[in-house]
Protein backbone atom coordinates (compact mmCIF):
# COMPACT_ATOMS: atom_id res chain seq x y z
CA UNK A 1 0.00 0.00 0.00
CA UNK A 2 1.28 3.29 -0.76
CA UNK A 3 2.00 6.15 1.71
CA UNK A 4 -0.49 7.95 3.15
CA UNK A 5 -0.59 11.96 2.40
CA UNK A 6 -0.24 14.66 5.04
CA UNK A 7 -4.40 14.94 4.96
CA UNK A 8 -5.41 11.24 5.40
CA UNK A 9 -2.86 10.83 8.12
CA UNK A 10 -4.56 13.63 9.63
CA UNK A 11 -8.24 12.30 9.01
CA UNK A 12 -6.88 9.00 10.35
CA UNK A 13 -6.10 10.68 13.72
CA UNK A 14 -9.52 12.14 13.84
CA UNK A 15 -11.29 9.25 12.76
CA UNK A 16 -9.60 6.98 15.66
CA UNK A 17 -9.92 9.87 18.18
CA UNK A 18 -13.70 9.86 17.64
CA UNK A 19 -14.62 6.83 19.80
CA UNK A 20 -13.20 8.65 22.67
CA UNK A 21 -15.56 10.61 25.33
CA UNK A 22 -14.94 14.31 24.49
CA UNK A 23 -12.56 15.24 27.10
CA UNK A 24 -10.34 11.95 26.86
CA UNK A 25 -10.84 13.00 22.80
CA UNK A 26 -8.97 16.62 23.74
CA UNK A 27 -6.53 15.08 25.61
CA UNK A 28 -5.15 12.15 23.52
CA UNK A 29 -5.21 14.36 20.55
CA UNK A 30 -2.44 16.22 21.71
CA UNK A 31 -0.44 13.03 21.75
CA UNK A 32 -1.00 12.40 18.01
CA UNK A 33 0.27 14.31 15.06
CA UNK A 34 1.67 14.07 12.02
CA UNK A 35 5.38 14.63 11.43
CA UNK A 36 6.42 17.81 9.62
CA UNK A 37 10.45 18.13 9.30
CA UNK A 38 9.82 22.00 9.36
CA UNK A 39 8.89 21.94 12.71
CA UNK A 40 11.56 23.19 15.14
CA UNK A 41 10.34 21.85 18.40
CA UNK A 42 8.24 18.77 19.07
CA UNK A 43 6.05 20.95 21.65
CA UNK A 44 4.36 22.57 18.92
CA UNK A 45 3.29 19.39 17.55
CA UNK A 46 3.16 16.64 20.32
CA UNK A 47 2.77 16.65 23.94
CA UNK A 48 4.30 14.24 25.87
CA UNK A 49 5.55 13.11 29.31
CA UNK A 50 2.04 13.39 31.07
CA UNK A 51 0.06 11.48 32.96
CA UNK A 52 -1.80 8.49 31.26
CA UNK A 53 -5.91 8.66 30.67
CA UNK A 54 -7.55 6.59 32.98
CA UNK A 55 -9.09 3.80 31.64
CA UNK A 56 -7.13 3.37 28.37
CA UNK A 57 -4.35 0.50 27.70
CA UNK A 58 -1.06 1.99 28.06
CA UNK A 59 1.85 0.01 27.58
CA UNK A 60 4.05 2.46 30.08
CA UNK A 61 5.92 0.73 33.36
CA UNK A 62 6.35 2.07 36.64
CA UNK A 63 9.16 4.19 38.41
CA UNK A 64 10.57 1.09 39.65
CA UNK A 65 10.89 -0.83 36.82
CA UNK A 66 12.82 2.62 35.29
CA UNK A 67 15.02 1.97 38.54
CA UNK A 68 15.45 -1.66 39.22
CA UNK A 69 14.62 -3.19 35.68
CA UNK A 70 16.53 -0.52 33.72
CA UNK A 71 19.37 1.51 35.66
CA UNK A 72 20.23 -0.39 38.63
CA UNK A 73 19.49 -4.05 37.72
CA UNK A 74 22.26 -4.81 35.21
CA UNK A 75 25.01 -3.77 37.81
CA UNK A 76 26.21 -7.35 38.00
CA UNK A 77 28.26 -7.81 41.10
CA UNK A 78 25.65 -5.70 43.25
CA UNK A 79 22.97 -7.25 44.67
CA UNK A 80 19.12 -5.75 44.01
CA UNK A 81 17.08 -5.57 46.86
CA UNK A 82 13.15 -5.87 45.53
CA UNK A 83 11.75 -3.97 48.58
CA UNK A 84 8.08 -4.79 49.07
CA UNK A 85 5.83 -7.84 47.78
CA UNK A 86 7.11 -10.45 45.89
CA UNK A 87 5.58 -9.79 42.64
CA UNK A 88 7.35 -6.65 41.19
CA UNK A 89 10.39 -8.75 41.23
CA UNK A 90 9.49 -12.02 40.43
CA UNK A 91 7.66 -10.89 36.99
CA UNK A 92 10.21 -8.90 35.70
CA UNK A 93 12.98 -11.50 36.76
CA UNK A 94 15.57 -11.72 34.10
CA UNK A 95 13.10 -10.68 31.52
CA UNK A 96 15.29 -8.03 30.03
CA UNK A 97 18.10 -10.43 28.46
CA UNK A 98 21.01 -8.00 30.19
CA UNK A 99 23.89 -10.42 29.50
CA UNK A 100 26.87 -10.31 31.75
CA UNK A 101 29.71 -12.85 32.24
CA UNK A 102 30.47 -14.36 36.15
CA UNK A 103 29.05 -17.06 37.83
CA UNK A 104 25.39 -15.97 38.89
CA UNK A 105 24.95 -16.39 42.73
CA UNK A 106 28.62 -16.21 43.25
CA UNK A 107 29.80 -12.84 42.13
CA UNK A 108 27.21 -11.84 39.79
CA UNK A 109 23.47 -11.68 40.59
CA UNK A 110 21.94 -10.35 37.60
CA UNK A 111 18.91 -12.95 36.57
CA UNK A 112 18.26 -13.45 40.58
CA UNK A 113 15.46 -12.32 42.70
CA UNK A 114 16.29 -10.75 45.50
CA UNK A 115 13.33 -9.33 47.56
CA UNK A 116 11.95 -8.78 50.64
CA UNK A 117 8.35 -10.70 50.29
CA UNK A 118 6.36 -8.38 52.86
CA UNK A 119 3.42 -9.74 54.30
CA UNK A 120 0.56 -8.21 55.93
CA UNK A 121 2.49 -7.61 59.11
CA UNK A 122 5.28 -5.97 57.36
CA UNK A 123 2.86 -3.54 56.64
CA UNK A 124 0.95 -2.89 59.64
CA UNK A 125 5.02 -2.82 61.41
CA UNK A 126 7.20 -1.42 58.95
CA UNK A 127 9.50 -2.99 57.66
CA UNK A 128 12.86 -2.02 58.61
CA UNK A 129 14.19 -4.54 60.48
CA UNK A 130 13.16 -6.99 58.30
CA UNK A 131 15.37 -4.96 55.57
CA UNK A 132 18.51 -5.01 58.05
CA UNK A 133 18.02 -9.11 58.45
CA UNK A 134 18.19 -9.09 54.90
CA UNK A 135 21.32 -7.39 54.43
CA UNK A 136 23.30 -9.51 56.87
CA UNK A 137 21.64 -12.58 55.32
CA UNK A 138 22.91 -11.42 52.14
CA UNK A 139 26.14 -10.54 53.33
CA UNK A 140 26.46 -14.19 55.14
CA UNK A 141 25.36 -16.29 51.84
CA UNK A 142 26.84 -14.20 49.05
CA UNK A 143 30.03 -12.77 50.37
CA UNK A 144 31.23 -11.70 47.05
CA UNK A 145 28.89 -9.22 46.54
CA UNK A 146 30.17 -5.53 45.74
CA UNK A 147 27.18 -4.12 47.47
CA UNK A 148 23.25 -3.51 48.01
CA UNK A 149 20.74 -1.35 46.13
CA UNK A 150 17.35 -0.83 47.73
CA UNK A 151 14.68 -0.36 45.45
CA UNK A 152 11.64 0.35 47.11
CA UNK A 153 8.43 -0.75 45.64
CA UNK A 154 4.66 1.12 46.39
CA UNK A 155 4.32 0.03 49.69
CA UNK A 156 7.60 1.26 51.19
CA UNK A 157 6.59 5.18 50.31
CA UNK A 158 3.13 4.50 51.51
CA UNK A 159 3.76 3.30 55.02
CA UNK A 160 6.78 5.70 55.50
CA UNK A 161 9.79 2.85 56.13
CA UNK A 162 12.96 4.85 56.60
CA UNK A 163 14.96 2.91 54.37
CA UNK A 164 17.67 5.13 54.25
CA UNK A 165 19.31 4.97 57.79
CA UNK A 166 18.68 0.98 57.93
CA UNK A 167 20.97 1.39 54.71
CA UNK A 168 23.38 3.86 56.09
CA UNK A 169 23.85 1.86 59.07
CA UNK A 170 24.34 -1.48 56.93
CA UNK A 171 26.88 0.05 54.78
CA UNK A 172 29.26 0.87 58.16
CA UNK A 173 28.48 -2.75 59.05
CA UNK A 174 29.26 -4.37 55.75
CA UNK A 175 31.85 -1.97 55.20
CA UNK A 176 29.99 -2.21 51.71
CA UNK A 177 28.04 0.94 49.63
CA UNK A 178 23.96 0.08 50.56
CA UNK A 179 21.92 2.36 48.27
CA UNK A 180 18.34 3.39 49.17
CA UNK A 181 16.57 3.67 46.12
CA UNK A 182 13.37 6.20 46.29
CA UNK A 183 11.70 4.53 43.25
CA UNK A 184 8.05 3.11 44.21
CA UNK A 185 6.18 2.49 41.75
CA UNK A 186 3.87 5.68 42.32
CA UNK A 187 6.31 8.46 41.61
CA UNK A 188 6.28 10.21 38.66
CA UNK A 189 3.86 9.15 35.04
CA UNK A 190 6.23 6.43 34.11
CA UNK A 191 9.18 4.65 34.29
CA UNK A 192 11.08 7.19 33.09
CA UNK A 193 11.25 9.30 36.25
CA UNK A 194 12.71 5.77 37.61
CA UNK A 195 15.76 6.21 35.34
CA UNK A 196 16.30 9.77 37.10
CA UNK A 197 15.19 9.26 40.30
CA UNK A 198 18.35 6.02 39.92
CA UNK A 199 20.38 8.65 38.37
CA UNK A 200 20.39 10.46 41.05
CA UNK A 201 20.81 8.10 43.88
CA UNK A 202 24.11 6.61 41.82
CA UNK A 203 25.13 10.20 42.34
CA UNK A 204 24.27 10.60 45.65
CA UNK A 205 25.55 7.00 47.29
CA UNK A 206 28.23 6.06 44.82
CA UNK A 207 29.96 8.33 43.62
CA UNK A 208 30.02 9.98 47.01
CA UNK A 209 32.23 7.08 47.90
CA UNK A 210 35.09 8.74 46.14
CA UNK A 211 36.18 5.40 44.63
CA UNK A 212 36.30 3.50 47.82
CA UNK A 213 35.28 0.51 46.16
CA UNK A 214 37.65 -0.16 43.24
CA UNK A 215 40.48 -2.46 44.77
CA UNK A 216 43.47 -2.45 41.81
CA UNK A 217 44.91 0.40 41.20
CA UNK A 218 43.90 3.15 38.36
CA UNK A 219 45.80 4.82 36.17
CA UNK A 220 43.71 7.15 33.93
CA UNK A 221 44.68 7.00 30.01
CA UNK A 222 44.08 9.81 27.38
CA UNK A 223 41.55 7.78 25.49
CA UNK A 224 39.80 6.39 28.57
CA UNK A 225 35.83 6.76 27.63
CA UNK A 226 33.08 5.02 29.10
CA UNK A 227 29.58 3.84 27.26
CA UNK A 228 26.57 5.25 29.19
CA UNK A 229 22.97 4.25 28.64
CA UNK A 230 24.20 0.92 27.00
CA UNK A 231 22.25 -2.42 28.59
CA UNK A 232 24.09 -5.30 26.79
CA UNK A 233 20.30 -6.58 25.76
CA UNK A 234 21.73 -9.83 24.06
CA UNK A 235 25.25 -8.51 23.97
CA UNK A 236 24.83 -5.01 22.69
CA UNK A 237 27.48 -3.41 24.67
CA UNK A 238 29.75 -6.09 23.88
CA UNK A 239 29.18 -5.17 20.24
CA UNK A 240 29.69 -1.49 20.26
CA UNK A 241 32.46 -1.98 23.04
CA UNK A 242 34.78 -4.11 20.18
CA UNK A 243 34.40 -0.68 17.65
CA UNK A 244 35.80 1.25 20.41
CA UNK A 245 38.50 -0.28 21.60
CA UNK A 246 39.54 -1.23 17.68
CA UNK A 247 39.82 2.88 16.92
CA UNK A 248 42.01 3.00 20.12
CA UNK A 249 39.44 4.39 23.15
CA UNK A 250 39.80 2.53 25.94
CA UNK A 251 36.20 1.53 27.55
CA UNK A 252 36.79 2.08 31.22
CA UNK A 253 32.73 1.73 32.32
CA UNK A 254 29.43 0.23 30.55
CA UNK A 255 26.32 1.83 32.15
CA UNK A 256 24.90 -0.45 33.24
CA UNK A 257 24.84 -3.55 31.16
CA UNK A 258 27.66 -6.42 32.12
CA UNK A 259 28.90 -3.06 34.54
CA UNK A 260 30.30 -3.31 37.94
CA UNK A 261 30.90 -1.35 41.02
CA UNK A 262 34.03 -0.34 40.42
CA UNK A 263 33.47 0.23 36.53
CA UNK A 264 31.13 3.00 37.87
CA UNK A 265 33.15 4.22 40.26
CA UNK A 266 35.87 4.73 37.86
CA UNK A 267 33.79 7.05 35.79
CA UNK A 268 34.61 10.07 36.83
CA UNK A 269 38.00 9.65 35.38
CA UNK A 270 37.40 9.06 32.13
CA UNK A 271 37.49 11.93 29.06
CA UNK A 272 34.63 11.32 27.31
CA UNK A 273 31.14 10.19 28.17
CA UNK A 274 29.23 8.52 25.08
CA UNK A 275 25.33 7.85 25.22
CA UNK A 276 23.61 5.80 23.45
CA UNK A 277 20.40 5.69 25.91
CA UNK A 278 19.54 9.26 26.21
CA UNK A 279 16.39 9.21 28.08
CA UNK A 280 17.45 6.86 30.79
CA UNK A 281 21.07 8.32 31.85
CA UNK A 282 21.34 11.69 30.29
CA UNK A 283 20.87 13.05 34.10
CA UNK A 284 24.35 11.40 35.42
CA UNK A 285 26.31 12.89 32.24
CA UNK A 286 25.12 15.92 32.72
CA UNK A 287 26.43 15.71 36.35
CA UNK A 288 29.97 14.74 35.49
CA UNK A 289 29.69 17.36 32.75
CA UNK A 290 29.09 20.08 35.59
CA UNK A 291 31.02 18.19 38.54
CA UNK A 292 33.86 16.25 36.87
CA UNK A 293 34.06 18.60 33.52
CA UNK A 294 34.03 15.22 31.51
CA UNK A 295 31.88 16.52 28.11
CA UNK A 296 29.49 13.83 26.61
CA UNK A 297 28.43 13.46 23.12
CA UNK A 298 25.33 11.15 22.13
CA UNK A 299 26.17 8.33 19.53
CA UNK A 300 23.92 5.75 18.07
CA UNK A 301 25.31 2.57 16.57
CA UNK A 302 22.10 1.39 15.01
CA UNK A 303 23.11 0.36 11.18
CA UNK A 304 26.33 1.12 9.38
CA UNK A 305 25.31 4.42 8.42
CA UNK A 306 24.74 6.17 11.98
CA UNK A 307 27.77 3.88 13.14
CA UNK A 308 29.88 6.02 10.84
CA UNK A 309 28.74 9.03 11.53
CA UNK A 310 28.94 8.21 15.74
CA UNK A 311 32.60 6.72 15.24
CA UNK A 312 33.46 9.87 13.08
CA UNK A 313 31.60 12.09 15.72
CA UNK A 314 33.34 10.36 18.59
CA UNK A 315 36.79 10.60 16.95
CA UNK A 316 36.47 14.31 16.33
CA UNK A 317 36.85 14.46 20.23
CA UNK A 318 40.48 13.01 20.17
CA UNK A 319 43.77 13.64 18.64
CA UNK A 320 44.63 12.21 14.78
CA UNK A 321 45.53 8.21 15.87
CA UNK A 322 41.83 8.09 16.99
CA UNK A 323 40.68 9.67 13.78
CA UNK A 324 42.50 7.20 11.95
CA UNK A 325 41.78 4.43 13.61
CA UNK A 326 37.80 5.28 13.37
CA UNK A 327 38.89 5.77 9.67
CA UNK A 328 40.31 2.32 9.81
CA UNK A 329 38.10 0.58 11.80
CA UNK A 330 34.76 1.90 9.05
CA UNK A 331 37.03 0.94 5.84
CA UNK A 332 37.31 -2.96 7.77
CA UNK A 333 33.66 -3.24 8.33
CA UNK A 334 32.95 -1.92 4.92
CA UNK A 335 32.87 -5.38 2.67
CA UNK A 336 30.54 -6.87 5.30
CA UNK A 337 28.31 -4.14 5.39
CA UNK A 338 28.26 -4.28 1.84
CA UNK A 339 27.71 -8.28 1.96
CA UNK A 340 24.63 -7.79 4.23
CA UNK A 341 22.97 -5.37 2.35
CA UNK A 342 23.74 -7.05 -0.76
CA UNK A 343 21.98 -10.00 0.05
CA UNK A 344 19.08 -8.80 2.42
CA UNK A 345 18.58 -5.60 0.94
CA UNK A 346 16.84 -6.92 -2.03
CA UNK A 347 14.34 -9.21 -0.11
CA UNK A 348 13.30 -5.70 2.50
CA UNK A 349 13.50 -2.88 0.10
CA UNK A 350 10.38 -0.62 -0.01
CA UNK A 351 9.05 -2.64 3.25
CA UNK A 352 7.04 -0.42 5.64
CA UNK A 353 7.68 -0.37 9.30
CA UNK A 354 5.80 1.07 12.37
CA UNK A 355 7.97 1.67 15.89
CA UNK A 356 6.81 1.93 19.29
CA UNK A 357 9.22 1.52 21.80
CA UNK A 358 11.13 2.84 25.14
CA UNK A 359 14.15 5.13 25.39
CA UNK A 360 15.98 5.95 22.71
CA UNK A 361 14.89 3.04 19.82
CA UNK A 362 12.09 5.09 18.44
CA UNK A 363 14.65 7.28 16.96
CA UNK A 364 17.85 5.32 16.69
CA UNK A 365 16.72 2.23 14.70
CA UNK A 366 15.69 4.42 12.19
CA UNK A 367 19.04 4.76 10.36
CA UNK A 368 19.25 0.34 10.25
CA UNK A 369 16.32 -0.12 8.64
CA UNK A 370 16.61 2.92 5.69
CA UNK A 371 20.32 1.30 5.49
CA UNK A 372 18.17 -1.87 4.29
CA UNK A 373 15.96 -0.06 1.97
CA UNK A 374 13.22 0.45 4.59
CA UNK A 375 11.04 2.89 5.70
CA UNK A 376 9.62 3.90 9.13
CA UNK A 377 5.98 5.24 8.74
CA UNK A 378 5.25 6.01 12.33
CA UNK A 379 6.70 5.76 15.34
CA UNK A 380 6.33 6.72 19.23
CA UNK A 381 7.54 6.56 22.34
CA UNK A 382 5.96 4.86 25.54
CA UNK A 383 8.06 7.66 28.03
CA UNK A 384 9.79 10.03 25.85
CA UNK A 385 9.88 13.81 26.58
CA UNK A 386 10.00 16.76 24.08
CA UNK A 387 14.04 16.42 23.61
CA UNK A 388 13.13 13.24 22.63
CA UNK A 389 10.81 14.46 19.85
CA UNK A 390 12.85 17.05 19.11
CA UNK A 391 15.50 14.51 18.18
CA UNK A 392 13.20 12.56 16.33
CA UNK A 393 11.32 14.69 14.20
CA UNK A 394 14.29 15.44 11.83
CA UNK A 395 14.89 11.62 11.78
CA UNK A 396 10.91 10.34 10.00
CA UNK A 397 9.59 11.53 6.40
CA UNK A 398 7.21 14.08 6.65
CA UNK A 399 3.65 13.34 6.73
CA UNK A 400 3.99 9.94 9.00
CA UNK A 401 2.63 9.26 12.50
CA UNK A 402 4.07 10.04 15.61
CA UNK A 403 2.34 9.13 18.73
CA UNK A 404 3.33 9.21 22.51
CA UNK A 405 2.33 7.05 24.77
CA UNK A 406 -0.45 5.36 22.20
CA UNK A 407 -3.32 3.37 23.72
CA UNK A 408 -4.19 -0.02 22.82
CA UNK A 409 -7.10 0.74 20.49
CA UNK A 410 -5.54 3.82 18.58
CA UNK A 411 -2.25 1.60 17.72
CA UNK A 412 -4.63 -1.08 16.76
CA UNK A 413 -6.74 1.27 14.42
CA UNK A 414 -3.07 2.82 13.21
CA UNK A 415 -2.01 -0.64 12.25
CA UNK A 416 -5.10 -1.75 10.49
CA UNK A 417 -5.12 1.40 8.31
CA UNK A 418 -1.07 1.77 7.61
CA UNK A 419 -0.98 -1.72 7.18
CA UNK A 420 2.77 -1.70 7.72
CA UNK A 421 5.22 -4.74 6.42
CA UNK A 422 6.40 -4.99 9.92
CA UNK A 423 5.56 -3.65 13.62
CA UNK A 424 8.26 -3.42 16.08
CA UNK A 425 7.41 -3.15 19.79
CA UNK A 426 7.01 -4.84 23.08
CA UNK A 427 5.81 -8.05 24.25
CA UNK A 428 2.45 -6.48 25.25
CA UNK A 429 2.05 -5.94 21.48
CA UNK A 430 3.36 -8.69 20.32
CA UNK A 431 0.74 -11.77 20.15
CA UNK A 432 -1.97 -8.60 18.96
CA UNK A 433 -0.47 -7.98 15.90
CA UNK A 434 0.79 -11.30 14.97
CA UNK A 435 -2.99 -12.28 15.53
CA UNK A 436 -3.29 -9.91 13.23
CA UNK A 437 -1.45 -11.38 10.67
CA UNK A 438 0.72 -8.94 10.76
CA UNK A 439 4.76 -9.55 10.93
CA UNK A 440 6.19 -8.39 14.46
CA UNK A 441 9.62 -8.07 16.25
CA UNK A 442 9.97 -7.23 19.88
CA UNK A 443 12.22 -4.52 19.57
CA UNK A 444 13.00 -4.26 23.30
CA UNK A 445 14.78 -7.73 24.18
CA UNK A 446 15.30 -8.11 20.72
CA UNK A 447 12.68 -11.08 20.62
CA UNK A 448 15.20 -13.44 22.02
CA UNK A 449 17.98 -12.58 19.57
CA UNK A 450 20.14 -9.86 19.14
CA UNK A 451 22.89 -7.71 19.73
CA UNK A 452 21.99 -4.90 17.38
CA UNK A 453 24.39 -3.02 17.79
CA UNK A 454 27.31 -2.38 16.00
CA UNK A 455 28.31 -3.94 12.80
CA UNK A 456 27.90 -7.11 14.04
CA UNK A 457 24.66 -6.93 15.67
CA UNK A 458 23.41 -5.09 12.09
CA UNK A 459 23.84 -8.91 10.29
CA UNK A 460 21.86 -10.38 13.31
CA UNK A 461 18.93 -6.73 12.42
CA UNK A 462 19.17 -7.58 8.88
CA UNK A 463 18.86 -11.01 9.41
CA UNK A 464 16.01 -11.13 11.87
CA UNK A 465 13.83 -8.63 10.10
CA UNK A 466 14.02 -10.68 6.96
CA UNK A 467 13.24 -14.14 8.58
CA UNK A 468 10.17 -11.95 10.11
CA UNK A 469 8.99 -10.00 7.28
CA UNK A 470 9.63 -13.01 4.73
CA UNK A 471 8.81 -15.84 7.04
CA UNK A 472 5.89 -18.33 4.64
CA UNK A 473 3.43 -18.12 7.75
CA UNK A 474 2.40 -14.96 7.08
CA UNK A 475 0.73 -16.40 3.89
CA UNK A 476 -1.02 -18.95 6.14
CA UNK A 477 -3.06 -16.74 7.58
CA UNK A 478 -6.43 -17.59 6.04
CA UNK A 479 -8.12 -21.33 6.68
CA UNK A 480 -7.70 -23.50 3.34
CA UNK A 481 -11.25 -23.89 3.26
CA UNK A 482 -12.22 -20.26 2.92
CA UNK A 483 -9.20 -19.63 0.38
CA UNK A 484 -10.60 -18.77 -3.07
CA UNK A 485 -9.50 -21.17 -5.54
CA UNK A 486 -6.40 -19.80 -7.38
CA UNK A 487 -6.82 -20.00 -11.72
CA UNK A 488 -3.30 -21.80 -11.85
CA UNK A 489 -4.43 -24.38 -9.10
CA UNK A 490 -7.15 -24.95 -10.80
CA UNK A 491 -5.38 -25.05 -14.44
CA UNK A 492 -3.18 -27.69 -12.22
CA UNK A 493 -6.16 -30.27 -10.95
CA UNK A 494 -7.49 -30.06 -14.46
CA UNK B 1 12.65 29.26 42.67
CA UNK B 2 14.28 26.27 41.03
CA UNK B 3 17.27 24.81 40.39
CA UNK B 4 18.75 24.78 36.83
CA UNK B 5 21.67 24.31 35.39
CA UNK B 6 22.96 26.36 32.16
CA UNK B 7 25.45 24.53 29.73
CA UNK B 8 26.81 25.84 26.56
CA UNK B 9 25.58 23.69 23.60
CA UNK B 10 27.80 22.38 20.18
CA UNK B 11 26.82 25.75 18.62
CA UNK B 12 27.96 27.34 21.38
CA UNK B 13 24.82 28.89 22.67
CA UNK B 14 23.54 28.59 26.30
CA UNK B 15 21.50 25.82 26.69
CA UNK B 16 18.92 25.81 29.42
CA UNK B 17 18.02 22.39 31.88
CA UNK B 18 15.53 22.26 34.46
CA UNK B 19 16.39 18.60 36.18
CA UNK B 20 13.06 18.59 37.95
CA UNK B 21 11.25 18.25 35.06
CA UNK B 22 13.36 17.30 32.53
CA UNK B 23 13.40 20.48 30.31
CA UNK B 24 15.77 21.24 27.96
CA UNK B 25 16.02 24.04 25.58
CA UNK B 26 18.18 26.52 24.22
CA UNK B 27 18.22 29.72 25.68
CA UNK B 28 17.57 32.89 22.93
CA UNK B 29 18.59 35.43 25.16
CA UNK B 30 20.46 36.54 28.10
CA UNK B 31 20.02 39.79 30.21
CA UNK B 32 23.67 40.36 31.24
CA UNK B 33 26.25 38.30 29.76
CA UNK B 34 29.69 39.85 30.15
CA UNK B 35 31.98 38.43 32.70
CA UNK B 36 31.54 40.94 35.79
CA UNK B 37 27.98 40.69 35.29
CA UNK B 38 25.76 37.80 34.21
CA UNK B 39 21.97 36.61 34.22
CA UNK B 40 19.55 38.54 34.97
CA UNK B 41 16.03 37.78 32.35
CA UNK B 42 16.98 34.70 30.37
CA UNK B 43 14.74 33.81 27.66
CA UNK B 44 13.85 30.17 26.59
CA UNK B 45 13.43 29.14 22.90
CA UNK B 46 9.83 27.55 24.22
CA UNK B 47 8.71 31.30 25.14
CA UNK B 48 9.42 30.95 28.60
CA UNK B 49 10.95 33.24 31.00
CA UNK B 50 13.54 33.06 34.00
CA UNK B 51 15.06 35.01 36.02
CA UNK B 52 19.09 34.47 37.48
CA UNK B 53 20.51 36.99 40.10
CA UNK B 54 23.37 39.08 38.40
CA UNK B 55 26.49 37.61 39.46
CA UNK B 56 30.04 37.61 38.17
CA UNK B 57 29.98 34.83 35.24
CA UNK B 58 30.82 31.78 36.10
CA UNK B 59 34.06 30.23 35.22
CA UNK B 60 33.43 27.23 33.48
CA UNK B 61 30.07 25.69 32.44
CA UNK B 62 27.89 23.49 33.07
CA UNK B 63 27.09 25.53 36.04
CA UNK B 64 23.93 25.02 38.32
CA UNK B 65 22.24 28.55 39.55
CA UNK B 66 18.86 29.02 41.36
CA UNK B 67 16.82 30.89 39.13
CA UNK B 68 13.05 32.51 39.54
CA UNK B 69 10.24 31.33 36.78
CA UNK B 70 8.88 34.95 35.22
CA UNK B 71 6.98 33.13 32.60
CA UNK B 72 6.39 29.16 32.00
CA UNK B 73 5.89 28.06 28.63
CA UNK B 74 2.78 25.38 28.83
S1 LIG C 1 3.60 0.13 40.40
FE1 LIG C 1 4.26 -0.42 42.49
S2 LIG C 1 3.32 -2.42 42.88
FE2 LIG C 1 3.28 -2.08 40.64
S3 LIG C 1 5.18 -3.07 39.86
FE3 LIG C 1 5.62 -0.87 40.24
S4 LIG C 1 6.45 -0.86 42.33
FE4 LIG C 1 5.39 -2.80 42.10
Amino acid sequence: MSNLTREETEALIAEVLEVYPEKAQKDRAKHLAVNDQSVEQSKKCITSNRKSLPGVMTIRGCAYAGSKGVVWGPIKDMIHISHGPVGCGQYSRAGRRNYYVGVTGVNTFGTMNFTSDFQEKDIVFGGDKKLAKIINEIEALFPLHKGISVQSECPIGLIGDDIEAVSKKGAVELNKPVVPVRCEGFRGVSQSLGHHIANDSIRDWVFGRDGKDVKQEFVPGPYDVSIIGDYNIGGDAWSSRILLEEMGLRVVAQWSGDGTLAEIELTPKVKLNLIHCYRSMNYIARHMEEKYNIPWIEYNFFGPTKIAESLRAIAAHFDDTIKAGAEAVIAKYQPMVDAIVGKYKARLEGKRVMLYVGGLRPRHVIGSYEDLGMEVVGTGYEFGHNDDYDRTIKEMGNATLLYDDVTGFEFEEFVKRVKPDLIGSGIKEKYIFQKMGVPFRQMHSWDYSGPYHGYDGFAIFARDMDMTINNPCWKKMEAPWLKKPEAEELAKAA
Amino acid sequence: MANIMIRRSDKGDYVFYLPKRDLEDTIISMEFDTPEKWGGEIKLNNGGAYFIEPQTAPERLPYSVRAKRLDAAE
